[in-house]
């Protein structure tokens, strides 16, 4: 057993100098009817070559996104990862290091922390940010509860083109706050049909940018309309990239931006680690979840970071907490800080260049197929395509020919007939002339 | 420290390192992209006017700062952190090369499911070594981490209680004192009143104190075993009985679980829900505060409530069912957008076949041992809060400190100055100026018997009045004390960019 390091003469000694006569008498508290005697159903261990083999075999059974003309979307993307991000996040003083309670002896997460809730700020266009959340998808529900305390009202008004997985992780919570909290059953797509539904019971109103099936559209009407009423406006965005390329929300008024970091450094992982990002405005700073890193100066008056506003926390506030998280995603917003000081400001904005014009010449190609119809007039990287057959079916038949062109709207909205001809396709930079031309050629044999 | 200065500020090996947004210039990139072509965009109108503000460097630039940031960081690998309640093990190298397979890594969640078998194969194959170990009929994969799963088991109650008919009556939740900060966090979050159970001299569940606050309005207790003072709830069975005959559900905090893996089985213990920090007991690594992995397992009486989505397996092979309509259950709802942490998984996975059933029970067994021997070992100079064997962490308190001036928070940074991370100090709050050792399973008997020197020395010398050594520490460190009074009052949480110098008039 390699990772165990006692030997059987160290047991026997460490039993000595503790004075028992055997392991079984430190187990003594245990009620005796709840010590197991038989042995697990599961295999005894195994060496390293033995567990290599086994788990290479089951990732061999899967399709991976490298492998294929791949489009698929929806809130995680394939994007191309630099070789130094996987090396400097495995340096064991990052991968292998606690959280950074003791600030002396942890001045690399610290600092690592405070440059990623830097670029965060900058990328959304808002005043500060915090040291990221699990994912995007739960930083959205905790925007919302934050919501809640901002404004003490009760009614969380979500726009009917936000990711279904968003709502219903927004809905779960919700559902459970016990203090009233609830998410609108309505569901209103435009402008006009959200702001009409604001009233003075509304905390916060929920849309996504870029929009589920893909859209972008200016929010600035709606922040005006739920600033108008007293609520605030929560801009929710699966895909960080587009920020390269779009005006920021910050722009446009948002009081709270959560978004997906996944694209920028991280892996796909089949959903997860990902990397949540949190951003308010300076005068909510005390009412945001997670944790934050802060700048300050140690007992030499050097500049230094630590952990800071920890009284809103858990371990501090118990019940009164803010929230009940007590992590971070430390070594994904790492590769996300990491990735980003490497691409820059003409990195970045060329990336999601990239990626837009990736995306057009995607759309051109699917229209050009007989029967295929793309919605979405204005979009980033992803985009809507009305096929003559289930989505679903298509999505199959275009998988057994090799190509993983996106995913059927009715995967997401199993409820919704109306959508059960939609898929949502997204395109990246790393889709080349080739993957592009294989999927329209696809396409036009499934639909024929 | 040396009080040599230099010119440059760095100190040897130890550079002082700027921001990152005070270096660079405009136009370096780190990476390659090509030209765009320059094709018309569909933006509608909403393109970025102004720069986002980030700093150009080139890739060797960019290496060179986050190495140097790296090495003013203490981890698990490069030294022993004895880390009571946190479970700071050997992370291996094998678990990192499984997580990075394509097939693991550069799979998307929402591809079709027929292209993604060995992925569903593996997150039921963790299942089921996780059902076996804790002897629980289901298990919720989703959650990302041990809070969030405190969550899911605390929803699942709730869910559990409405499908009763009774959430509106019971809205109560008991939690001991000793327990995690978040547990009456994630209790406050699920709508619950919460209610604080004492702790005995003996650092356990007050029984009777217990059995007094049962009564219709109760859902339930959450209780961790091992609990926070490194003891075994020995009354555990009682309190499941007690809770369940008033009505209640008892969810039990998994977080030290490595403790008791392999040797007892949480479902014999009348548990109804407990997560698993897969960083703690399966050894996921930590990455400097996250990401984590919760999953939770289930009783009987909660599994139908478990949240999507999940993976069946039936005549047609191992499905994820990812909506209401498919499930033949009535789960709670949805805690995430996609998975879980399938990342996590293929780690924790990894490092259960190496160990296996056999191993996981020595998990147990040397985490015990290690504890005790450190808690008799060290008793000679620091006061234990506790009588009789610990778990896998061991308990002291400030009370050999008396008299010095020396607190709990000094003689952990003169840990620091040794080469040692500090163990937890000032938690579990049961006890004054708490010290929580936590050696887990994969130290040797020679670094025990190091440290063990060290803790005695430091106490000794606390004792004979070498006050400055602690007061000042730590010294040799790349940052000595940080002002946390001042950045908590006034919060900079982001690097701003300098004001442009005002032009000569």
């Amino acid at each position: 057993m390699r990772y165990l390091p006692l030997t059987a003469d160290d047991r026997q000694q460490m039993l000595g100098v503790i004075g028992a006569k055997s392991i079984d008498d430190l187990f003594i508290d245990v009620p005796e009817a709840a010590r197991i005697k038989h042995t697990f159903d599961l295999p005894p261990h195994q060496g390293e070559l033995e567990v290599e083999r086994a788990l290479s075999a089951m990732a061999a059974k899967n399709t991976s996104a490298g492998s294929v003309p791949f489009f698929v979307g929806c809130g995680a993307y394939k994007h191309h990862v630099p070789a130094s991000v996987d090396h400097l996040i495995q340096r064991s003083e990052f991968l292998t290091s606690y959280t950074p309670y003791q600030p002396e002896i942890s001045q690399g997460t610290l600092q690592y922390l405070f440059e990623f809730q830097t670029q965060v700020a900058l990328l959304t266009g808002m005043d500060v940010a915090n040291a990221s959340m699990y994912d995007g998808s739960t930083a959205c529900g905790e925007a919302v509860q934050m919501a809640h305390r901002v404004t003490r009202r009760n009614k969380a008004l979500l726009s009917g083109n936000l990711h279904p997985h968003y709502r219903a992780v927004i809905e779960t919570s919700a559902r459970f706050a016990g203090d009233g909290v609830v998410a609108l059953d309505a569901a209103p797509t435009s402008a006009e049909d959200i702001a009409g539904r604001i009233d003075d019971d509304t905390s916060c109103v929920v849309v996504q940018y870029p929009d589920f099936f893909g859209n972008v559209r200016d929010l600035t009407d709606i922040a005006a309309a739920a600033h108008a009423q007293g609520a605030l406006m929560i801009v929710a965005i699966p895909e960080i990239i587009s920020m390269g390329a779009l005006k920021t929300p910050g722009e446009m008024g948002a009081d709270i931006v959560v978004a997906e970091g996944q694209s920028i450094g991280n892996a796909l992982n089949f959903g997860g680690p990902y990397v949540g990002l949190f951003a308010t405005r300076q005068k909510y700073v005390r009412q945001m979840p997670g944790r934050l890193a802060g700048e300050t100066v140690d007992a030499d008056g050097k500049r230094g970071y630590v952990l800071t506003l920890s009284t809103r926390e858990q371990h501090i506030r118990r019940e009164k907490a803010t929230s009940n998280i007590c992590t971070n995603s430390g070594l994904c917003c790492l590769a996300f800080t990491i990735h980003l000081a490497l691409l820059g400001e003409k990195g970045f904005t060329r990336l999601a260049a990239l990626n837009h014009e990736s995306a057009i010449k995607l759309a051109d190609a699917l229209s050009a197929v007989p029967g295929a119809d793309v919605l979405t007039p204005a979009f980033f990287n992803e985009f809507t395509v009305r096929t003559p057959k289930p989505a679903a079916q298509v999505i199959e038949a275009l998988a057994e020919k090799g190509v993983l062109g996106g995913v059927p709207a009715s995967r997401l909205m199993p409820d919704d007939k109306s959508v059960s001809d939609l898929i949502i396709v997204a395109a990246t930079e790393v889709n080349t002339d080739a993957d592009r031309a294989a999927y329209a050629a696809a396409l036009t044999e499934v639909l024929s | 420290m040396s009080s040599k200065t230099t010119f440059t500020g760095h100190r040897g090996l130890d550079h002082e390192e700027q921001l990152i947004f005070e270096r660079g210039r405009e136009g370096a990139c780190g990476v390659d992209l090509p030209e765009p072509d320059g094709v018309a965009s569909r933006l509608g109108g909403l393109e970025r006017k102004g720069a986002v503000g980030l700093p150009g460097l080139s890739e060797p630039e960019v290496v060179r700062h986050f190495v140097r940031m790296s090495q003013k960081n203490y981890a698990i690998d490069a030294g022993f952190y004895p880390l009571g309640s946190c479970t700071m093990k050997h992370n291996p190298r094998l678990n990192e090369k499984m997580a990075r397979l394509p097939g693991f890594a550069d799979v998307h969640p929402l591809q079709p499911q027929s292209t993604v078998p060995g992925a569903l194969e593996l997150m039921h194959e963790l299942a089921r070594w996780l059902m076996e170990l804790t002897g629980m009929p289901a298990v919720a994969m989703s959650p990302k981490a041990g809070a969030h799963g405190e969550l899911c088991g605390i929803m699942a109650m709730r869910a559990a209680l409405e499908a009763r008919g009774e959430a509106a009556t019971r809205t109560r939740i008991l939690v001991p004192e000793s327990a995690h900060g978040t547990n009456p966090a994630t209790a406050a979050a699920c709508g619950f009143t919460v209610d604080a159970i004492p702790a005995t001299d003996e650092g356990r569940v007050d029984l009777a104190a217990f059995e007094a606050k049962l009564g219709p309005d109760v859902a339930g207790i959450m209780l961790t075993n091992p609990n926070t003072c490194g003891l075994f709830e020995r009354d555990i069975r009682k309190i499941a009985d007690a809770v369940h005959e008033a009505g209640g559900y008892f969810y039990c905090d998994g977080a030290n679980f490595n403790a008791i893996v392999g040797r007892v089985k949480p479902g014999d213990l009348g548990v109804d829900a407990m997560h698993i920090n897969l960083h703690k007991t399966f050894s996921t690594p930590h990455g400097g505060g996250g990401p984590g992995a919760g999953p939770v397992v289930f009783s009987d009486a909660l599994a139908p409530f478990a949240p999507l989505p999940y993976v069946v397996s039936d005549a047609k092979g191992l499905r994820l069912v990812e909506d209401d309509a498919s499930s033949d259950a009535t789960p709670f709802g949805r805690m995430v957008a996609f998975h879980g942490q399938m990342g996590m998984f293929v780690r924790a996975l990894s490092y259960m076949m190496s160990h296996g059933s056999d191993g996981l029970r020595q998990v147990a067994e040397d985490a015990v041992l290690n504890a005790n021997y450190v808690l008799e070992t060290l008793k000679s100079e620091m006061t234990a809060s506790f009588e009789g064997p610990c778990m896998h962490e061991a308990l002291f308190d400030d009370r050999f400190l008396k008299g010095t001036g020396i607190e709990t928070l000094d003689f952990a940074k003169a840990m620091i100055d040794e080469g040692y991370h500090p163990m937890t100090v000032y938690f579990p709050l049961v006890v004054h100026g708490a010290m929580l050792i936590e050696p887990t399973e994969t130290e040797s008997k020679e670094t025990l018997d190091e440290f063990i020197g060290c803790m005695l020395d430091l106490a000794k010398a606390a004792k004979a009045g070498d006050t400055q050594r602690f007061k000042n520490a730590p010294e040799l460190t790349p940052r000595r004390r940080l002002d946390e009074t001042t950045a908590a009052r006034n919060p900079v949480l982001r690097w701003t960019p300098p004001a442009p110098a005002q032009a000569a008039e």
